[in-house]
């Protein structure tokens, strides 16, 4: 190992789904204490904390996790990415350690969804007593449902469904069929929010939220969190032979958004941030998209799970349908992918979502994972997108001999 | 009546609506909202360009869940009208999967989507299937 490496020395996530009996602390703190933990290391270690939290109170979740977990004087880093917001607290702790500045750092991510009804159009200001031009577009009202959609199972279904117009074959029961595989996959996972498998009969007579995308094929919102430490190659050494065992190597860590493109700011392009990202990755970690054994990929939507096929490159490119018939990602399959269930199963509490997918390639990586290991996994890839648009991605590999 | 008013800034109503674009003199990329500068090359020299009033469908999803006064199911679509790209509604088509399709030609149209409290309408755009 060079001691420019940074690696994962200990991580956690909660269980996802709902705690009506926690707050955020509460599930930020659980997340938190257990990675230490799980890294030999406390509070007093760390030489940094990145955190994240969109949708709870205001203020500084890295410092309200402090003064829960210990409050060290070490600076604190609060991040908002959208759903890229945990892998943007990660980056941040792997940046430092990186400059040299850390040789420990923290990165927390948590979110408390369930019963915010996302899926819906949420609430709309009424219009007013005389028309009045407001926003960019001078609009005398929403545009929201006036002209196009603003709610996430419409954009994503129609960033969907622009594949299918690209490249033929992607059709509904084929989005259904995607989201049935993780349904499935998520049947293994004691975290996840939903451990049900679903048929397809099922999943596609559930109730259509916007089409495509019927409930199950979006993401569960819940309440969860998940938590990393991080250490540098040097001070690794230092520490004993069980934590270099299960230390995980971070082989990359890339953060992207979105280049300029033709209609990019009409309908949101995830497409090229995510391939630029990959390119990045795949080189920075010296690996291919053959050498993975495992990938945990952002499937917000059952529509976005397809395109990510083609942006991570595990398909030729306009492969995605192909590369999914084929049995490919399934977890018996040549390139599993969200055998934790994915966002759909799992669940998707915003913040912790780019940490807690970074856990369960670890998991697999450190030969952790019980009934769902993935035999002999080495290389696994981890990747969120934030709308807006961020994209993070995580190589990981194993350091056991 | 009192004069109509377009719903937003960039829809011209009148004998001829359409929809006008802020065009980057250096680089040609268009915006439909107020700029700073260009995302594509950072000038600040726009012109008010005519975007054309037919398009096909590039990708639509039928929204089944929406904000509390907005009609569902409706369709959102992206339409690509010569190239450039208008997000909008699709209306005087049945929101189901079988009517439509994905590259299907639409134009645009225009209603009034309603009146403030002195009566003047305001005139929004969606786009339609296209004979």
């Amino acid at each position: 190992m060079s001691s420019e490496d940074v690696f994962i020395l200990g991580i956690n996530m909660t269980k996802f789904g709902k705690h009506a009996d926690k707050d955020i602390l509460d599930l930020a703190s659980e997340a938190t204490l257990a990675a230490l933990k799980d890294g030999g290391v406390t509070m007093s270690d760390m030489d940094i904390i990145a955190a994240g939290n969109l949708l709870g109170p205001s203020g500084g979740i890295a410092q309200e996790i402090q003064k829960q977990c210990g409050q060290t004087g070490i600076p604190a880093y609060n991040v908002a990415n959208a759903c890229a917001t945990g892998a943007t607290a990660l980056r941040v702790a792997c940046m430092s350690v990186k400059a040299g500045e850390s040789d420990f750092g923290l990165a927390v991510g948590v979110e408390q969804l369930s019963g915010h009804g996302l899926l819906t159009g949420g609430s709309r200001k009424p219009d007013g007593d005389s028309w009045e031009r407001q926003g960019r577009h001078g609009a005398v009202g929403p545009l929201d449902g006036r002209i196009g959609t603003d709610t996430m199972p419409g954009v994503f279904a129609q960033i969907g469904m622009e594949y299918g117009h690209k490249y033929g074959g992607a059709n509904f029961e084929l989005f259904a069929q995607i989201s049935e595989k993780n349904h499935g996959h998520s049947t293994l996972n004691p975290l996840a929010a939903y451990t049900k498998a679903m048929s397809l009969e099922q999943i596609m007579g559930d109730l259509m939220i916007a089409y495509p995308n019927t409930r199950p094929m979006c993401s569960a919102n819940c309440d969860g969190a998940a938590a990393a430490v991080v250490v540098s190659g040097s001070k690794l050494k230092t520490l004993s032979q069980e934590q270099q065992r299960r230390a995980v190597r971070i082989a990359a860590s890339v953060l992207t958004s979105d280049p300029y493109e033709e209609a990019c700011q009409v309908l949101p392009n995830v497409n090229t941030l995510t391939r630029n990202a990959a390119k990045i990755a795949y080189e920075q970690a010296g690996v291919g998209p053959d050498d993975l054994d495992l990938v945990e990929l952002h499937d917000c939507f059952a529509t976005a799970e397809l395109v990510h096929y083609d942006n991570l490159m595990l398909c030729e490119e306009g492969g995605a349908v192909d590369f999914f018939k084929s049995g490919a990602p399934f977890r018996d399959g040549r390139t599993p992918v969200n055998v934790s269930g994915g966002l759909q199963s799992k669940g998707h509490p915003v913040s912790a979502t780019g940490i807690a997918n970074i856990w369960e390639v670890c998991h697999h990586l450190r030969g952790e994972a019980g009934p769902r290991q993935i035999e002999g996994a080495k290389v696994g890839l981890a990747h969120v997108i934030g709308l807006g648009s961020a994209c993070g991605i995580h190589v990981l590999e194993s350091n056991a001999a | 009546m009192s004069d109509s008013i377009p719903f937003v800034d960039y829809l011209v109503i009148g004998e001829d609506p359409h929809l006008v674009a802020n065009e980057c003199s250096g680089c040609g990329a268009r915006f439909f909202d107020r700029r700073n500068a260009c995302a594509g090359c950072s000038g600040t020299a726009f012109t008010r360009a005519r975007v054309a009033t037919h398009g096909q469908v590039r990708t639509f999803s039928i929204v089944a869940f929406a904000a509390p006064g907005i009609e569902v199911p409706f369709v959102s679509a992206i339409v690509d009208c010569d190239g450039t790209s208008v997000r909008t509604n699709i209306v005087n088509i049945e929101p189901d999967p079988d009517h439509i399709k994905l590259g299907m030609p639409v134009k645009l149209t225009t209603f009034v989507v309603g009146e403030d409290a002195g009566g003047v309408p305001a005139v929004n755009f969606a786009f339609e299937p296209a004979a």
